[in-house]
């Protein structure tokens, strides 16, 4: 069974709305993302403002428990989420991917022992392989992170890739090339991956969304990126124990996140139309 | 498998346990203590032992016995995911079904959008919300307070189990609910529900009847994996609400590098993942005599 | 309002696009009718326009009344009183068309128990399993008891087309579509089916709507033709005189497929 995109209940048009409404909440976070290389409203370190203060003109987020503006928090939040998200999802793919395919071509034995490994690691979620990863390591910081959520990514990717690696193993097209004595590397790189890339392409952008709430999650939990990088995640766990005092910290960081998954889920649904508009469309 | 996937992370467990710094008499003391030196064939024979004793040693910090502490902990842990995924399916599957029928209404595509909303929130942010609304403004509930005593305290362990209990309903609930709605679009569309009705039966007397049972077969397998992933999960849950639960005991563990801790409760969590993944199983043999078939051949 | 079926002007528009134009048939009581044409001309459409189960987005417009009933623009309430009393469809495919996850007997018993609900004389227990074994012999499957507690995937394809046929006759309708009942079976089970068909019809004295894409097929089990074309009904008549003198090009066409057909399995038409 797979999950129809929500938006199918809706017209043509209003698919590719949602398509435009993801880039614009994707490119919005690229924006402030890439803007907080040269400029932020104040240094993340500095002390600009009292403790906790309410959002003003001044402070448009509020700022923290030690009076840091938040704002400038929050962009930067968004490039290390984008950056983590990113980097993960890269070594999530080419990880998942060559284990999925070495799984497709393999002998049975192995197929059916990954294949049950893989059933088994789905259940585990991406952030507690992550945890693991950083438990196994010498310490959070920002590369731990990034390579833990890959490693917690990839068990998700490498089922997908080989099940649908062996769908087009078994098309026609694969016998007339082995028969004809392609190599195969050959094969994988001139049949196989081309065709799984659409699939793939879409499950990598979801899995790009995962990223990001693992990526808060970890953060949240300690196990994350490590002061000054302000990962959302982090935010909100600090803005919990104040949040008592000033809720609204609480809030923002959130507000944000939420923002740049729900963008590139969008984004997801529009790409899943573009590549595959005959199943979408029914 | 764990055992494997354990001593393939890099870092030995002696070093991570003394700390940078450690002398290597002090590494190599602690190894022979963990039994790290020992061949690797060696560890893993006395693993499988120790495992079949359901024996995982001692906590390296405490001292106490790791499977004690676990089953503290999942007193805390079991309700909590239990209680979470009765709520999640007692939101999920009768909203589901209304998302499906209704598709083309607006209440139908207000449903899938706020679910849609569901799985792009972190669960941990949907504990602070909650926090936020019934223990700061609302004042009706603890943000935590889990008693020292647990369940022996049992009036103050349920207030404190609400707002975590509700969370893991509302994310849960936000995530299956998208795909009973895709099993109700498949039966909607289904053959047998148009010979149903051709022989003038009501819609919805067609999907009680028949719907119902269909839409099961796939849902009772995706449940499965929510339940498996929630339990390993709800080390998040717990640290929001600050509960004593299986999920603190290891992020604990992680950062105390206690391992015995670690392997204890991933043991336990891969055995829960197992058992759900078989109980699933059973029940979709039971809902479909075609898979009965299949396992009888 | 001596037709039981009496379909005019009917047009079916999906999106902008027209699916079924200006369509009139008329089916008296007993009278079989057929519908021919192939695969999107709108034949079976046809038959869900009449039993109200068009798919979301199929705009009808026109009239359709069964047994004096207006089924266009009618709600959802009066349709379900309809259906399964006045009309009863047995579809193509017969593997979707049942449940998988239920036995036989209870598939069967489903529409029976409502029929009898409707009939204000409710069957239960004994009276309703005894009732669905005697649905079953009446179609002719073997070893009813035994049948009746299988599951879909069980049985054949030909077992559970009669099923489904079983399934229909519940509901003693007064007119019995099917829906190109025997495509999905091969031509000694689709000969079978013809003929339990026929049989039914006549006991039963129900109406019938053949629906088929096989000039062949359908001309054996009807008295009346209509041929259906992209949406349009280009030819109708008895079909001694459709196959005698086709006056359309179409029906020309199909009529020497069927005959290059028969030749070449050597039998006539």
């Amino acid at each position: 069974m797979t999950i129809p995109a929500d938006t199918a209940i809706l017209s043509r048009k209003a698919r590719s709305w949602t398509l435009v409404a993801g880039l614009a909440l994707v490119g919005l976070h690229l924006v402030v993302a890439l803007l907080t290389l040269v400029w932020t409203p104040f240094d993340p370190t500095e002390l600009a403002g009292r403790r906790l203060e309410a959002p003003s003109l001044l402070h448009l987020a509020g700022t923290d428990r030690l009076g840091r503006d938040l704002l400038t928090q929050i962009m930067i939040g968004s490039r290390i989420a984008l950056t983590v998200g990113t980097a993960a999802v890269a070594i999530g793919a080419v990880l998942g991917t060559t284990l999925g395919l070495l799984a497709a071509f393999a002998s049975n034995w192995l197929d059916d022992a990954l294949a049950a490994a893989l059933d088994i690691l789905i259940a585990f979620p991406t952030l507690l392989i992550a945890m693991l990863v950083v438990a196994a390591s010498d310490g959070a910081n920002l590369s731990t992170a990034i390579l833990a959520l890959g490693l917690g990514l990839s068990p998700i990717v490498a089922r997908l890739a080989r099940i649908l690696a062996k769908r087009v193993l078994l098309m026609d097209y694969i016998t007339a090339a082995r028969t004809s004595g392609t190599s195969w590397p050959a094969i994988v790189r001139i049949h196989v991956l081309p065709n799984i890339w659409p699939g793939l392409s879409v499950n990598l952008a979801l899995q790009f969304g995962l990223a990001v709430i693992a990526e808060a999650s970890l953060s949240y939990l300690g196990l994350g990126a490590p002061p000054p990088n302000a990962s959302w995640g982090r935010l909100l766990q600090e803005a919990q124990g104040t949040v008592f005092s000033a809720p609204i910290g609480a809030i923002t960081p959130g507000i944000a996140l939420v923002s740049l998954v729900i963008g590139i889920n969008l984004l997801a649904d529009g790409l899943r139309e573009r590549n595959d508009p005959a199943r979408s469309e029914r | 498998m764990l055992f494997v996937l354990l001593r393939l992370l890099p870092g030995d467990p002696a070093n991570a346990l003394l700390g940078v710094g450690a002398t290597s008499e002090q590494v190599a003391a602690a190894r022979s203590q963990l039994g790290s030196d020992q061949p690797l064939f060696a560890q893993f024979l006395l693993f499988l032992v120790n495992l079949a004793r359901f024996d995982f040693g001692a906590s390296f910090v405490s001292r106490a016995p790791v499977l004690g502490e676990i089953a503290n902990r999942l007193s805390v842990t079991l309700p909590l995911t239990l209680a979470g995924f009765v709520l999640a399916l007692l939101l999920a599957v009768p909203l589901g079904i209304v998302a499906a029928v209704k598709a083309d209404k607006p209440f139908g595509a207000m449903i899938s959008v706020v679910s849609q909303l569901g799985v792009a929130v972190p669960v941990f942010w949907v504990g602070i919300l909650l926090v936020t609304l019934f223990a700061v403004n609302l004042r009706w509930l603890p943000s935590g307070n889990f008693p020292l005593r647990g369940w022996r305290n049992w009036d103050d362990a349920l207030t404190a189990m609400v707002l975590p209990v509700l969370t893991i309903g509302l994310v849960m609930g936000a995530s299956v609910l998208r795909y009973v709605r895709a099993a109700t679009l498949d039966v909607l569309n289904s053959d047998y529900i148009r010979t149903a009705r051709a022989l003038g039966s009501s819609l919805p007397e067609a999907l009680r009847r028949h719907g119902l049972r269909n839409g099961a077969v796939p849902v009772v397998s995706i449940l499965g994996i929510e339940l498996a992933s929630t339990f390993l999960g709800a080390v998040v849950v717990e640290r929001v609400f600050n509960l004593p639960g299986l999920g603190s005991m290891l992020l604990l563990g992680i950062q105390q590098r206690d391992y015995p801790n670690v392997q204890g409760v991933l043991f336990v969590s891969t055995l829960m993942v197992l058992l759900v993944g078989f109980a699933a199983d059973i029940v979709q043999r039971l809902l479909d005599p075609r898979l009965r078939e299949s396992v009888a051949s | 309002m001596s037709a039981l079926l009496a379909i005019e002007d009917l047009s079916v528009e999906a999106g902008g696009r027209r699916l079924i134009s200006d369509l009139s048939l008329a089916i008296g009581p007993r009278e079989r009718v057929g519908l021919i044409g192939e695969s999107g001309s709108g034949k079976s459409l046809t038959a869900l326009a009449v039993s109200g189960l068009l798919p979301r987005g199929l705009l009808p417009h026109g009239s359709i009344r069964l047994a004096g009933r207006e089924v266009i623009g009618a709600a959802e309430r009066e349709l379900n009183a309809l259906r399964g009393s006045a009309v009863a469809i047995v579809f193509q495919e017969p593997l979707t068309a049942l449940d998988p996850l239920m036995t036989v007997g209870r598939q069967v018993a489903e529409p029976l128990a409502r029929r009898a609900k409707r009939d204000g004389a409710p069957l239960r227990g004994s009276a309703l399993a005894s009732a669905v074994l005697d649905l079953l012999r009446d179609v002719a499957l073997p070893d009813p008891a035994r049948l009746a507690h299988a599951f879909p995937h069980q049985i054949s394809g030909g077992q559970r087309q009669r099923v489904a046929i079983a399934m229909a006759l519940a509901c003693r309708p007064a007119l019995l579509i099917a829906d190109e009942p025997t495509t999905a079976l091969d031509v000694t089970t689709q000969a079978e089916i013809l003929q339990l068909l026929d049989r039914l019809a006549s006991e039963r004295d129900m109406a019938l709507l053949f629906i088929g894409h096989d000039l062949a097929v359908v001309a054996s089990a009807v008295d009346r033709v209509v041929v259906m074309r992209q949406g349009v009904a280009v030819e109708s008549g008895p079909v001694a005189t459709v196959l005698a003198a086709p006056s359309h090009d179409y029906t020309k066409g199909l009529l020497q497929a069927a005959r290059h057909f028969d030749d070449a399995i050597g039998r006539r038409l």
